[in-house]
C-alpha cells in the first residue's frame, strides 16, 4: 500500500502543483537556466526551479551533496511527512533509491578542478557526492532507518525497479516500511552533451515547450529533465491498522532484461512484451481489466514505435488508453518510473487518464489509443506502468485502487490518523 | 601576520566550511567536539586555509591538531620557518 508521496520535479515540488500541471497537460520544458548552455547541441531541458536544498539539508550538507541526492532526499522527506506518523522499529524501515547516473554533475565539477587546480584540490567529499548510493545512504542516515538500504542503477528503469523491489522487501517480510523511488540530476553540460551524442535528445530549439511529444508523428527525441519522486510503502493491514490514508496499492511487478543491445529496445519489443505479461500475471489481472497504461513513451522515434507494437501484442488491436507523462515533464531518467507511479496513483484516485502533452498528430505507424491533450475519464480498473531503460532493463508495475478503502475506525484517536499534506 | 590576524583567517575559514557562528571559533574550541567537524570536514578546512594563505601544509603536522589555537600556532610556526628561508 502506498501511504505517502513526495515529489521534486520540473512540474512542481509539491504534490498539488505537480498533479495540476500534469492534469493540465502543460509542458514545463524550457531553456536551460541553471548554467550557460551555449555551445551545447541541446539548450533546453526540464529543470526543477523552485527548490532550495538548504531548507532540507542545511548549508554544510548541501555543499557536500550532489543535486541528485538533494532532490532525492527532499522528495523522500516529503513522502515520510505525507505518510506521517510512520512509527516503526527503525530496523524494519528500508530504503530503495534508484538513480541512473548518480552524481554526474559532481564528476564534471571535480574533473574540472582536477584539470585546473590539480589532484590535491579535489573535495574530500568528492566520492560521497559522486557515488550513486549517496541518496539511499543519506535518507537512512537522516531518518535513522537501519533496515535494508539499497541503490538500484538500471538507467531509466531505476525508480520502477526500486518501487518493485521495495514491494518485494515487504512481501518477503524484510521490512514494514519502505521508502522507494528515484532521483536524477543529469541536466548539466556533460549529461546533455552525452545524451545528445547518442542522438537521443530532441533538438526542437525553436519551440522547447513542444519538444517532448510522446507518440506524436513529429517527435524527434526525448527531453532531459531532473527531479525526484519517492513513495512510502507499507503492508495493507499495517496501513489500515494505523489509519493511514492509502493512495492505492502496487498489485503487480514484472522485471526482466532484453539481453539485446546496450541502448536500443529489443527487436519486436519482445523484452517489453514479456515484462508487461510478468507484471499482469504477478497482479493476477487480465489484460482486459487494465483501465489505462502509463507508457514509457519517451518521444524517441524508436522507443515509442516499439512500445506501441509491444502494447498491441499484449492487449490486441483494441488496447486500453495510453498516456505518457513525459510530454509534460520530459524524461527524468532514474526518477521516471516513480513519476509514472505517482501520476498513476493520483489518476486512479481521480478516475482520469492524464493527458499526453504535445500529442497533436498521430503517427500512422502507431496503432494504440493515445490520450491526447485533454484528460479522459477512466474506469476503476488497475493501471499498468511501463518503464524501459538503456541496458535493456524493463520494469512494469500494476497499480490498483486500495482494496480496503480507509474507514475511520470507531474510537481511534484522531492524532493517529495521517495528517500530511494531500494533493488538492 | 600576527596571532590575531591568523586567528581571524582560521575563524573565517571555519565559519565558511563548518557553518558555525564566528564567536564559536575561539582558540580553545575543539574542531571535532565543539565545531562538529568530521574527518572529511577537517581535510576541507585545511584545503580552504591553504587556498586562503597561499601555501601548503604538511599532512603529518596537521593530523595532530585538535583545537583552533593549535591550528593558529602551527600556521604561525610555518610562517616563521617560511620567513627565515
Amino acid at each position: 500500500m502506498v501511504t505517502g508521496i513526495g515529489v521534486k520535479t520540473p512540474a512542481g515540488s509539491d504534490l498539488g502543483t505537480f498533479w495540476s500541471t500534469v492534469l493540465a497537460g502543460r509542458s514545463v520544458i524550457g531553456p536551460i537556466t541553471r548554467f550557460d548552455p551555449s555551445g551545447l547541441p541541446v539548450r533546453f531541458a526540464g529543470e526543477v526551479r523552485d527548490f532550495d536544498p538548504v531548507t532540507y539539508l542545511g548549508q554544510k550538507e548541501s555543499r557536500h551533496t550532489d543535486r541528485t541526492t538533494q532532490l532525492g532526499f527532499a522528495a523522500a522527506a516529503d513522502a515520510v511527512t505525507d505518510a506521517a506518523p510512520v512509527i516503526s522499529d527503525p530496523s524494519r524501515c528500508a530504503v530503495v533509491a534508484g538513480t541512473g547516473m548518480g552524481g554526474i554533475a559532481s564528476v564534471h565539477a571535480q574533473s574540472l578542478t582536477f584539470v585546473e587546480r590539480g589532484p590535491d584540490r579535489l573535495s574530500p567529499y568528492a566520492i560521497t557526492m559522486i557515488m550513486p548510493n549517496a541518496t539511499a545512504a543519506l535518507i537512512a542516515l537522516r531518518l535513522g532507518w537501519t533496515g535494508p538500504n539499497l541503490c538500484l542503477a538500471t538507467a531509466c528503469t531505476s525508480a520502477a525497479n526500486a518501487i518493485g523491489e521495495g514491494v518485494r522487501l515487504i512481501q518477503e517480510g524484510s521490512a514494514d516500511v519502505v521508502l522507494a523511488g528515484g532521483t536524477e540530476a543529469a541536466v548539466n553540460p556533460v549529461g546533455i552533451a552525452a545524451f545528445a551524442r547518442m542522438g537521443a535528445l530532441s533538438t526542437r530549439h525553436d519551440d522547447p515547450a513542444r519538444a517532448s511529444r510522446p507518440f506524436d508523428d513529429m517527435r524527434d527525441g526525448f527531453v532531459l529533465a531532473e527531479g525526484a519522486a519517492f513513495v512510502v510503502l507499507e503492508p495493507s493491514d499495517r496501513a489500515a491498522d494505523r489509519g493511514a490514508r492509502p493512495y492505492g496499492e502496487i498489485r503487480g511487478y514484472g522485471r526482466n532484461s532484453d539481453a539485446f543491445d546496450i541502448a536500443a529496445p529489443s527487436a519486436g519489443g519482445v523484452g517489453a512484451i514479456s515484462c508487461m505479461r510478468l507484471a499482469l500475471r504477478d497482479a493476477d489481472v487480465d489484460p482486459s481489466a487494465i483501465s489505462h497504461i502509463n507508457a514509457h513513451g519517451t518521444a524517441t522515434r524508436l522507443n515509442d514505435q516499439i512500445e506501441a507494437e509491444a502494447i498491441n501484442k499484449v492487449f490486441g488491436a483494441d488496447s486500453p488508453p495510453v498516456t505518457s507523462t513525459k510530454g509534460v515533464t520530459g524524461h527524468l531518467i532514474g526518477a521516471a518510473g516513480a513519476i509514472q507511479v505517482v501520476v498513476s496513483l493520483l489518476a486512479l484516485r481521480h478516475g482520469v487518464v492524464p493527458p499526453t502533452a504535445n500529442f497533436e498528430q498521430p503517427d500512422p505507424n502507431i496503432l494504440i489509443d493515445v490520450v491526447g491533450q485533454h484528460p479522459r475519464p477512466s474506469g476503476p480498473g488497475p493501471v499498468l506502468t511501463n518503464t524501459f531503460g538503456f541496458g535493456g532493463h524493463n520494469a512494469c508495475l500494476v497499480l490498483a485502487r486500495a482494496e480496503r478503502p480507509h474507514v475511520e475506525a470507531p474510537g481511534r484517536p484522531a492524532e493517529t490518523v495521517a495528517a500530511g499534506p494531500r494533493e488538492t | 601576520m600576527d596571532r590575531a590576524e591568523v586567528l581571524a583567517e582560521v575563524r573565517a575559514v571555519a565559519v565558511e566550511i563548518l557553518d558555525v557562528a564566528p564567536e564559536a571559533v575561539s582558540p580553545g574550541a575543539r574542531f571535532r567536539e565543539d565545531l562538529d567537524a568530521s574527518s572529511l570536514d577537517m581535510i576541507e578546512l585545511v584545503m580552504a586555509l591553504e587556498d586562503r594563505l597561499g601555501r601548503r601544509f604538511p599532512q603529518d603536522e596537521l593530523a595532530s591538531i585538535t583545537t583552533v589555537g593549535q591550528a593558529v600556532d602551527l600556521i604561525l610556526e610555518l610562517n616563521s620557518m617560511f620567513d627565515e628561508r
